[in-house]
């Protein structure tokens, strides 16, 4: 009997079980069908070592005791609760993220056509709408920002937020805020459709956008940084990072350094992250009802910063001369390239002349800087 | 015969080249696939008719403005 306790397949539980087999499924939607696989291997094969009991990779000592699973007050003793405790619940990591980001994100597009500055913004009204029905529905304060900021659909961004303000969700979140980005595709479409007629998703956009000059870019993040973080000054770790980030992508003399942010180290940080967040979801923290309920709000909150998007473009429609494809609302969301690969796809479905890739990048980028500002402002309020 | 001049929107790089001159296309055919900000974006025919012309080679670069193909119709 003791040899067969000491092995984990004694203390296997049905929630352990179900995870494994949530863990599986991530793994096939990341290899088989190619679903955001950088994002769902990592994080799918977290959940299946998490769930395997007695390993103890979240390990943490409280008052002296050895716990399984991850204590936010007690000191980190496993592999992965410890990479959490100084990567994550640190802050450190989400904000590197923002660095490599800023060293892969063109923005031109958003440089040539200021207008989808506002779409970027516009979009952020799903991220209250979800806010202010988490409240309702009795959450926390701190709990409905941490809700409400994943209808951004930005990982990083959404963790950041988690942390600082209601910690004991940051598994459910993150998690989600992961999943609808990955579910990008299935999501936005619909929410498209209901919004949007026909004729309108076939307006035509030239593909042209004008060209952007070398100094135009070097001085956006430079600018852009100053008055973001004067405005909202607790945006600065992740603005700050994303600028910097940036700022060495476009300056042309620091190459080997962007070279490393956007490639090497964004992908030590992806493979850290990935494991983390799978590492959140433990049977015991996921399988309860606040959590789903977390999932189910989360999924509302991106439809709805969608929507918002959608309709924001609509309504600048009324004072366009040069109409704009509404769709590229939908690109507000944080989701970079997701969102503005389905406007894309979506446009060259509803009319095989239009290419509505750049156009959506300028609000897809906007919404990278709108969601974390958005999140500055919550902890401005609430932190 | 109208003919339209398909023009690239976008710059890249073709990965991959679905028809050829003197192919007949339907509205909404891919008529090559270009590989921009590492994605696989496909260039679809604008109108239905035949490819008149239409000079590609896999790897090629591409700019802005750049004629894709010539459809009779």
């Amino acid at each position: 009997m003791l040899g067969f306790f000491e092995t984990g397949v004694g203390s296997l539980t049905w929630g352990s079980i179900v995870m494994l087999i949530i863990g599986g499924v991530l793994l096939y939607l990341g290899i088989a069908k190619k679903m955001e696989p950088l994002l769902l291997v990592p994080i799918g094969f977290g959940v299946i070592l998490v769930n395997l009991p007695l390993g103890g990779l979240m390990a943490c000592i409280v008052h002296g005791e050895v716990v399984e699973a991850y204590a936010i007050g007690g000191e980190p003793a496993g592999l992965i609760s410890r990479i959490f405790r100084y990567g994550l619940a640190w802050e450190i990591i989400p904000c590197l993220i923002f660095l490599g980001l800023g060293a892969m994100t063109d923005f031109g597009p958003l440089i040539a056509n200021p207008k989808t500055l506002i779409l970027g913004a516009g979009a952020q009204f799903g991220v209250y709408f979800a806010f202010f029905i988490a409240l309702l529905l009795g959450f926390s304060i701190q709990e409905a920002c941490s809700i409400g900021i994943i209808g951004g659909a930005d990982g990083p961004t959404t963790i950041y937020l988690t942390n600082r303000l209601a910690p004991h969700f940051i598994g459910a979140t993150a998690v989600a805020a992961y999943t609808y980005m990955a579910l990008v595709p299935i999501i936005q479409p619909p929410v498209i459709k209901l919004l949007t007629t026909k004729k309108e998703r076939e307006i035509y956009m030239k593909p042209q956008l004008r060209p952007v000059s070398k100094t135009e870019k070097i001085l956006f993040p430079v600018v852009a940084a100053i008055i973001i973080i004067l405005l909202v000054p607790k945006s600065a770790p992740l603005i700050g990072m994303f600028m910097f980030g940036n700022l060495l992508f476009v300056c042309g003399v620091t190459d080997r350094l962007a070279d490393t942010a956007a490639n090497a180290f964004m992908n030590i940080l992806t493979i850290l992250l990935g494991l983390c967040v799978g590492c959140f979801m433990s049977a015991e923290s996921f399988l309860k009802p606040e959590s789903l309920l977390v999932f189910a709000l989360g999924v509302i909150a991106f439809a709805a910063s969608t929507a918002f998007g959608v309709t924001l473009a609509k309504f600048m429609n009324l004072f366009l001369k040069e109409k704009i494809n509404p769709m590229i609302g939908a690109a507000g969301v944080s989701a970079v390239p997701m969102a503005a690969r389905v406007v894309q796809k979506m446009g060259q479905q509803a009319n095989p002349r239009n290419f509505l890739l750049m156009h959506a990048m300028g609000p897809n980028i906007a919404g990278v800087i709108g969601t974390a500002t958005a999140a500055g402002i919550f902890l401005g309020m609430v932190g | 015969m109208a003919q339209e001049n398909v023009e690239f929107p976008i710059t890249g790089k073709i990965t991959s080249v679905n028809v050829s001159q003197g192919s007949k296309v339907e509205e909404g055919d891919i008529l090559c696939l270009l590989e921009s900000m590492k994605m696989e974006n496909p260039i679809l025919a604008p109108v239905s008719g035949t490819v008149t012309k239409l000079e590609l080679s896999v790897g090629q670069v591409v700019e802005v403005g750049n004629l894709v193909a010539i459809i009779e119709y």
